[in-house]
């Protein structure tokens, strides 16, 4: 782990006040009373592509290495399934903090560490806001276009056709216009 | 069991089983109304934001779940049958419970008052103290009760009723029998088996084998996710049949289709049905 950041790096991200304390305002959640007994990074079922494990970014958040935080691996591997907060003894919200973290990593604009999820992510909300559901074919293959990976999953791809388990057609909702909305983020009167 | 007059409840279906779990969809809509409920499914209902929008988005994820509420009809349970789904859309109206600036946006937004009180359920629920009478429909199918993460909540949640064990009860009341394993409540890798299936696809396999090795003739998913993850990510030569928990309490119950939908398993469960002598 990176510990030569000088206090002026610490307080990364150009954020107003510590970087911790914004962490804290976003996830709804004073992570500050992890103690790192390392239950979650012991339970996460990722934990070995991590580069820090939940309870290390917690730490590093703790300590304003938001630089390390938010560049990290780890909070795009992060699949929200909540296992690292029911094994938390200090009733965490753990993936709340993961899902501030991201928000703010791209906010921040700095280095993304996994791309492909995030574009990946991108995809099915392009996904949601044209058609207000998620339309699977299409993200997949907007997704490897946009990775250049056309051949990886394609006998899968054809799989899924035959047995008829990806729709051809996007199933779109009639008031597409009120989803929209959110998107723009206007939460103005919707007529 | 409860053959009495229909009850209405709502439906919410999710992206899932609108679309690559049908199976799952279909089933369960004939096991419920089986059991006496009719469902009718939430008009124009959205993406509930799944894990992208919560997982980058989380207000925009938040407002999507809201849109799906203020369309439940008034006093009337909405059936959830995602795991995944039901967590965000729980998750928001908790929010709605607490933050009354929330509440008066959502008004203000669509144009009618919360139903804080909305009794949103999940699959499980309905079928959770149902009155089993033994049977033996199942044939003594050895099955790996597989519930992946959905036992596990965001601790906001966490006092909720867990159903875990709800599929072994079940299932072994219609003459099916449960293995015990290690992997039943490990996540499927949900999103990664898109994004990063080099992640997944181990995590995958890893809990197939072990279901496998301890002896399970077959596994049953309780999330449409966790199925479709199974089914295209395992590269294991010796693999089971992957069923959704309603597809055999279809069977169990005896429900009366030609169950086609069989045919939509990437995983031939047909082979395995018949040597049980499980004709659908």
């Amino acid at each position: 782990m990176e510990t030569e950041s000088s206090d002026k790096e610490r307080d990364h991200a150009g954020l107003k006040g510590g970087f911790c304390e914004e962490i804290v305002r976003r996830s709804g959640d004073d992570f500050r009373r992890c103690y790192q007994c390392q239950s979650c990074g012991s339970g996460c079922p990722v934990s070995e592509a991590m580069k820090y494990r939940p309870n290390g970014v917690i730490r590093l958040v703790q300590l304003g290495f938001g630089r390390e935080a938010l560049e990290s691996p780890d909070i795009w591997l992060c699949m929200g399934c909540n296992t690292c907060s029911t094994e938390c003894p200090m009733a965490i919200d753990i993936a709340a903090v993961m899902s501030a973290l991201r928000e703010t990593a791209i906010e921040e604009g700095v280095r993304i560490a996994e791309p492909g999820i995030l574009n990946f992510h991108q995809e099915v909300l392009n996904s949601i806001e044209r058609y207000g559901r998620t339309h699977k074919l299409e993200i997949m293959m907007r997704h490897k276009l946009r990775q250049l990976d056309l051949f990886s999953d394609i006998d899968i791809g054809l799989k899924l056709l035959s047995r008829r388990k990806l729709d051809l057609r996007p199933s779109k909702i009639l008031n597409i216009s009120e989803v929209q909305k959110l998107f723009s983020g206007s939460t103005g009167e919707i007529t | 069991m409860n053959k009495a007059a229909a009850v209405q409840i709502s439906y919410f279906p999710g992206c899932s089983l609108a679309t690559t779990a049908k199976e799952n969809n279909q089933s369960l809509i004939e096991v419920c109304k089986y059991m006496g409920y009719r469902l009718a499914e939430l008009k124009d209902w959205n993406c509930c934001g799944s894990s992208s929008a919560h997982g980058i988005k989380p207000e925009l994820g938040f407002n999507l779940a809201c849109r799906n509420l203020s369309l439940a009809p008034e006093g009337i349970p909405l059936l959830v049958a995602c795991p995944s789904c039901i967590l965000h859309l729980k998750q928001a109206q908790s929010r709605l419970k607490r933050d009354e600036a929330a509440t008066k946006d959502y008004e203000r937004c669509w144009g009618r008052p919360v139903d804080l009180n909305l009794k949103i359920l999940h699959f499980f629920e309905l079928m959770d103290g149902i009155d089993c009478l033994p049977n033996t429909t199942l044939n003594g199918l050895k099955f790996a009760p597989y519930y992946g993460c959905m036992l596990a909540r965001p601790p906001e949640l966490r006092h909720e009723k867990n159903y875990h064990g709800l599929m072994e009860k079940l299932l072994s009341c219609y003459g099916a029998s449960s293995i015990r394993w290690s992997y039943s409540s490990r996540c499927c890798g949900t999103f990664l088996s898109a994004a990063k299936p080099e992640v997944a696809g181990p995590m995958v396999n890893r809990i197939v084998q072990n279901a496998v090795d301890s002896g399970a003739e077959c596994i049953v998913t309780a999330c449409a996710m966790c199925h479709l993850n199974i089914e295209i990510r395992c590269t294991l030569k010796r693999v089971v049949p992957i069923f959704h928990f309603s597809e055999l309490l279809s069977i169990a119950f005896k429900t009366g289709t030609n169950k086609d939908w069989f045919a939509r398993h990437l995983i031939d469960p047909a082979p395995l049905l018949k040597s049980k002598g499980l004709t659908v």
